[in-house]
């Protein structure tokens, strides 16, 4: 079965982005196909490279880009919410005008239709938020 | 339809939105929302009141992270990430009460 | 293209969180994408709809006007739950674009027929 997983809020303060993830594991480990992990609103945090959680603390960011690196997973990032929010990649960087970029591993900025694609593609979409 | 409650019913109105709207199916509580499905509590009350409409779920891990995994009420069914997946597969679709 | 039906559900009011303003966004690209869409208002979210939006003195962008425009992008499916209007002292009348009350239990007889349900 084809999942798709929205993520509505960012790490740490809620609890949505740790959901999702052990979500998306248990998917992957149940030998079903992600098609797509979206972010959204707040969600777009989980996507900069500029975390540094306590060490003794599970480092959010990272293991995404790990998992979808170990599963060639399609992460994206919905460019509007991340301009609204900060998240850079080259592409935004250079149109409109940022001096710095931080998008992490795993995650690609683009726009909502690639949720509604995910919607449309999917036979399951599992929202987590607040 | 499954529906994912993921509050504390006396933070939040979801549980209550959920059991009044939805036509029946599952409830599956996650996160905050599994503090609705213990013993003695008001959300207790309320999924009781709801006679059987649905089928009862809860995220046996996020209890334990509360500590509250062994008073949970009769009649909801912990299950793991694992059973997640499967009860996601389950139902045709799922709907958030966020 | 595969045509789904696309039902949001609005529970939350606007201006206070964001929710309000980013999901609309997510309908009109719904639209745009000729999906069969549905817009629930359910609990606080009814106070989306609510009539006068004058967002100067919070100095937030007023979005009041899109939901009138969501008839250009044949998004007409606006559903009200007559419990939350009641509990919340409004009526129709009080509401910016025409929609079709109706009771929670039919609310959720209508989601129940969705395929895919959007909450924000």
């Amino acid at each position: 079965m084809k999942f798709s997983i929205l993520i509505n809020e960012g790490p740490y303060t809620h609890q949505a982005s740790d959901s999702a993830y052990q979500f998306a594991k248990a998917v992957l480990a149940k030998g079903h196909e992600i098609f797509r992990i979206f972010f959204y609103h707040d969600g777009v945090n989980n996507a900069t490279r500029l975390t540094t959680p306590p060490q003794d603390d599970r480092n959010i960011v990272n293991r995404w880009s790990k998992l979808a690196e170990e599963h060639k997973l399609d992460m994206v990032v919905c460019v509007a919410a991340a301009q609204r929010r900060g998240i850079v990649d080259e592409g935004e960087a250079k149109r409109n005008g940022k001096d710095a970029t931080n998008l992490a591993p795993g995650f690609r900025i683009s726009g909502l239709g690639q949720l509604i694609e995910a919607g449309i593609q999917s036979d399951r979409l599992v929202t987590f938020g607040d | 339809m499954l529906n994912i409650v993921n509050k504390s019913p006396l933070d939040r109105g979801s549980l209550d939105s959920c059991l009044q709207a939805a036509e029946g199916g599952a409830i599956l509580l996650i996160e905050d929302g599994v503090y609705g499905a213990t013993k003695g509590s008001a959300g207790e009350a309320k999924l009781k009141a709801a006679g059987g409409k649905f089928k009862l779920y809860a995220l046996g891990a996020d209890a334990e992270a509360r500590g509250i995994a062994d008073r949970m009420m009769d009649g909801v069914t912990l299950v793991d990430y694992t059973g997640f997946v499967d009860l996601v597969a389950e139902y045709k679709t799922c709907q958030s009460w966020l | 293209m595969t045509i789904k039906k696309f039902m949001f559900v609005n529970r939350k009011a606007p201006y206070g969180t964001v929710y309000a303003l980013e999901s609309l966004e997510v309908v009109l690209i719904a639209a745009a994408f000729e999906q069969d869409v549905s817009l629930a208002f359910l609990d606080d979210g009814v106070y989306q709809l609510k009539k006068g939006h004058s967002t100067k003195g919070i100095e937030m962008k007023a979005f009041e006007k899109t939901y009138g425009a969501l008839d250009d992008y044949d998004v007409n499916k606006l559903y009200v739950d007559q419990e939350s209007l009641a509990a919340r002292g409004l009526t129709t009348d009080d509401l910016c674009v025409p929609v079709e009350v109706m009771s929670r239990a039919a609310l959720g007889k209508l989601i129940e027929d969705q395929d895919v349900v959007l909450s924000f």
